[in-house]
């Protein structure tokens, strides 16, 4: 008996959807059927096995505007279509485009229940924000890459329509979301540790199980050359917040930080200070925030004239399972704000 | 964090309990603290002991501060 053809809806922005470049950015989203665009190659990647049943088109600007709203008529858009399966893009290095595509994919598989995959550039700023619950895969950062993309896009297309299970992102190509499966391994963890011990000895190619994030380094800055003159920072990540966490900063996963006056305050109390922080047991730092930012220390030292002054404010985020990009970001910004105002050096603790 | 200022090009010291994370963050001038839950402090002493450890732990931050470092460095006693 003959299999139908598995339906596919292809979601693009206005300049590949063919309605315009930037100045058409902003038109809401609409629906095609067939092909559009791009779609004529994925189309032929597909082959016979699959047909794309519709194109769904929301222009880039609109989308970033008003996510919620673009995302949910996406959806409506394309659940019309009775898809078995979605692609968006591929968006290359455009980032607004990445993020619709990586939102309207995320939206497909957890609302409608529907797989989907994307494709990108590795640092379109979608890939960061949906890769761990969206399929992406990688592809050059420019439309030069499309001839590479399609094939590679629809022949995953085709094993998640199918309801292939997709296996690790080094064998199937995608990006890795971070995702851990249980498997049963032939050895034990012992013996693969001793045989990669071994190969690494031996200068042989070998293959961790567990990739450590990658970081970067910078070089110190000079000392502090007169101590006695310096204004000092305080800034943590353990969370230490005026009482009633007034600015909601998260107790894990913290998507800000906050920054509070420090002026006419000698020491940090249990009735006017808590930790934010989830990741540690909080009573001793409610109890006394002192032992996580040592503002009652400091203060003795700028009465004795051992710093110059303490900075006026504090610096707080949640250090619990924040994203390095995340943490990064609010550094550099407390950096910024620290030096137009005139600070020296900075104690930074953590917990 | 501690990377980006000390990127911008301030001067930071890091006080933090797991040594090996802030070596990984790439924090150039690190201070070992107490504990997790009370990285410059210990509820079992006395307050004014518990304030006196904290202030040493200060004052080697302080120091950390005004030495010199050309890489990674642990100031330990």
């Amino acid at each position: 008996m003959a299999q139908s053809k598995l339906r596919v809806v292809h979601y693009l922005n206005q300049f590949f959807g063919q309605i315009g470049g930037e100045e058409k950015a902003n038109v809401p989203p609409e629906a095609r059927e067939g092909v559009v665009g791009p779609g004529m190659g994925l189309k032929t990647a597909l082959g016979a096995e699959a047909e794309i049943v519709g194109t769904v088109i929301c222009g880039d600007s609109y989308f970033g505007e008003n996510m919620a709203e673009a995302t949910g008529k996406v959806l409506e858009l394309i659940k019309g279509f009775e898809p078995d399966v979605v692609v968006a893009g591929p968006a290359f290095n455009a980032g607004r485009y990445g993020t619709a595509c990586g939102a309207v994919c995320q939206a497909v598989v957890r609302e409608l229940g529907i797989p989907a995959v994307t494709a990108m550039f590795p640092e379109n700023p979608g890939v960061d924000m949906y890769k761990k619950d969206v399929y992406i895969l990688p592809t050059a950062d420019s439309a030069a890459g499309m001839r590479k993309a399609l094939p590679k896009l629809a022949a995953f297309a085709l094993r998640l329509g199918r309801g292939d299970s997709i296996g690790a992102p080094e064998e199937e190509g995608y990006i890795p979301r971070g995702v851990r499966r249980n498997l049963l391994a032939e050895k034990a963890g012992a013996a693969r540790a001793v045989e990669m011990l071994v190969a690494k000895l031996r200068g042989e190619p070998f293959a961790t199980e567990l990739p450590m994030p990658r970081f970067d380094r910078v070089a110190p800055c000079p000392p502090v050359p007169d101590m006695a003159k310096a204004t000092i920072a305080l800034v943590t990540s353990g969370g230490i917040v005026p009482k009633g966490n007034p600015d909601h900063i998260e107790s894990s996963s913290a998507s800000k930080f906050g920054k509070y006056s420090l002026a006419g305050l000698d020491d940090f109390t249990a009735e006017a200070h808590q930790t934010a922080h989830g990741g540690y047991e909080p009573t001793y730092a409610n109890a006394d925030a002192d032992r996580v930012l040592p503002l009652d220390v400091m203060r003795d030292l700028e009465r004795e004239g051992r710093i110059g002054k303490l900075y006026d404010y504090w610096y707080s985020t949640v250090g619990n399972g924040t994203s390095v990009a995340n943490a990064a970001r609010y550094g550099a910004a407390i950096a910024q704000e620290l030096k137009a105002d005139g600070v020296t050096a900075v104690i930074l603790t953590s917990t | 964090m501690v990377k980006e200022i000390e990127r911008a090009g301030l001067p930071v010291v890091h006080i933090c309990t797991v040594v090996p994370i802030s070596l990984t963050v790439g924090a150039n001038r690190i201070v070992p603290a107490i504990a997790i839950p009370y990285p410059l402090g210990n509820p079992e002493l006395p307050r004014e002991e518990e304030k006196a450890l904290r202030r040493r732990l200060v004052e080697k931050a302080l120091r950390a501060l005004e030495t010199p470092v050309d890489g990674q460095h642990v100031f330990e006693d």
